[in-house]
């Protein structure tokens, strides 16, 4: 193990702005990368949802 | 799981493997399936490497805590740089052989390579400063990531401003295929210019020059980066076909198949 304890990790031998600084900002992207796609997968799914149903009513209404 | 037996074949694609799955209605399940498996792999990889990267690779004797930044700005250049390729060249065979899969598939790497852009040049900043004492220097290969940037940004705005999508692949496509210039000028920068950024500490016919465990660190992170770049791309074009594809009769059949299973 390279610490001695978990403030020496967190310190990170005083350059714990620039390490932690580049962590979270990546993990942040990466994880805004994710939940932005989650929701445009289930607008995608509601517009087409949608559709299909505007579909069959357009259908049912010719059949009258 | 049948679900791609319920989907209309055409007889004239089914001879081989590769046209088959070259159209939006037989990629959709398959990317369906391969999107989860993609990010098992990622998470895996990722914790596997930051854990090696963080508590088993040892301090650097000159540069103290501070090269740890490598461990994600490494990959992630390696990515802005293996993305940008992969774009091109789908945007390209999408212009030649005018398949609109392949169009997408540019499409949807886009604003991946261009995060991974963000994280290199972020981490960057973030590593130069207490090396070189500044944020930003006006190297060759900060400044040709930064076209980088440009590029992906400029790919993205161009297609969202054409209305018809195939025209906005047509036109991505060109941009793209002329921007490939920027990647081996990226990778050689620091080779053919006097540059304050470090050689490469791996290099093909070389023999790394980096202790054991940072190097394992690092090529994890790298396969991660990977695994999540495809599972998010998947995800991406899965939304794209989905938007452009909606009033399609193969769209209605799929979602009929997965309403009977249900």
């Amino acid at each position: 193990m390279t610490w001695d304890s978990w403030s020496a990790f967190f310190e990170m031998g005083g350059y714990g702005l620039y390490v932690w600084g580049s962590v979270i900002l990546a993990f942040a992207l990466i994880f805004g990368e994710i939940l932005s796609l989650a929701i445009r997968w289930n607008s995608g799914i509601k517009h087409l949802a949608n559709w299909l149903h505007s579909e069959e009513k357009d259908d049912d209404e010719n059949k009258v | 799981m049948s679900v791609t037996d319920t989907l209309p074949t055409r007889s004239a694609f089914s001879t081989s493997v590769w046209f088959k799955y070259a159209t939006p209605q037989m990629f959709f399940p398959l990317a369906g399936k391969l999107i989860p498996l993609f990010a098992v792999i990622g998470a895996v990889l990722t914790m596997l490497g930051l854990y090696i990267g963080f508590f088993v690779a040892p301090t650097d004797w000159q540069q103290g805590d501070s090269y740890r930044i490598i461990f994600l700005h490494v990959p992630a250049a390696w990515m802005s740089m293996v993305i940008y390729l992969a774009l091109a060249f789908w945007a390209g065979i999408g212009l030649v052989m005018n398949t609109r899969l392949s169009s997408m598939m540019a499409t949807a790497l886009a604003p991946t390579g261009a995060i991974f852009t963000v994280i290199t040049l972020w981490t960057g900043a973030m590593w130069g400063k207490p090396t070189w004492g500044a944020w930003w220097v006006w190297d060759a290969r900060l400044t040709s990531e930064l076209i980088l940037l440009f590029l992906y940004i400029g790919f993205m705005a161009l297609q969202a401003s054409i209305d018809d999508a195939r025209r906005a692949d047509k036109a991505g496509a060109v941009l793209a295929l002329v921007g490939v210039v920027n990647v081996p000028i990226i990778y050689f920068s620091v080779k053919w210019w006097n540059t304050l950024h470090q050689g490469a500490s791996v290099s093909l016919g070389n023999a790394p020059s980096m202790e054991k465990t940072m190097l394992a660190g690092m090529l994890i992170m790298a396969l991660a980066f990977w695994a999540y770049s495809i599972a998010v791309a998947l995800m991406r074009v899965r939304c794209i076909i989905l938007e452009r594809e909606r009033h399609s009769d193969w769209l209605k059949q799929y979602s009929d198949s997965l309403e009977k299973q249900s």
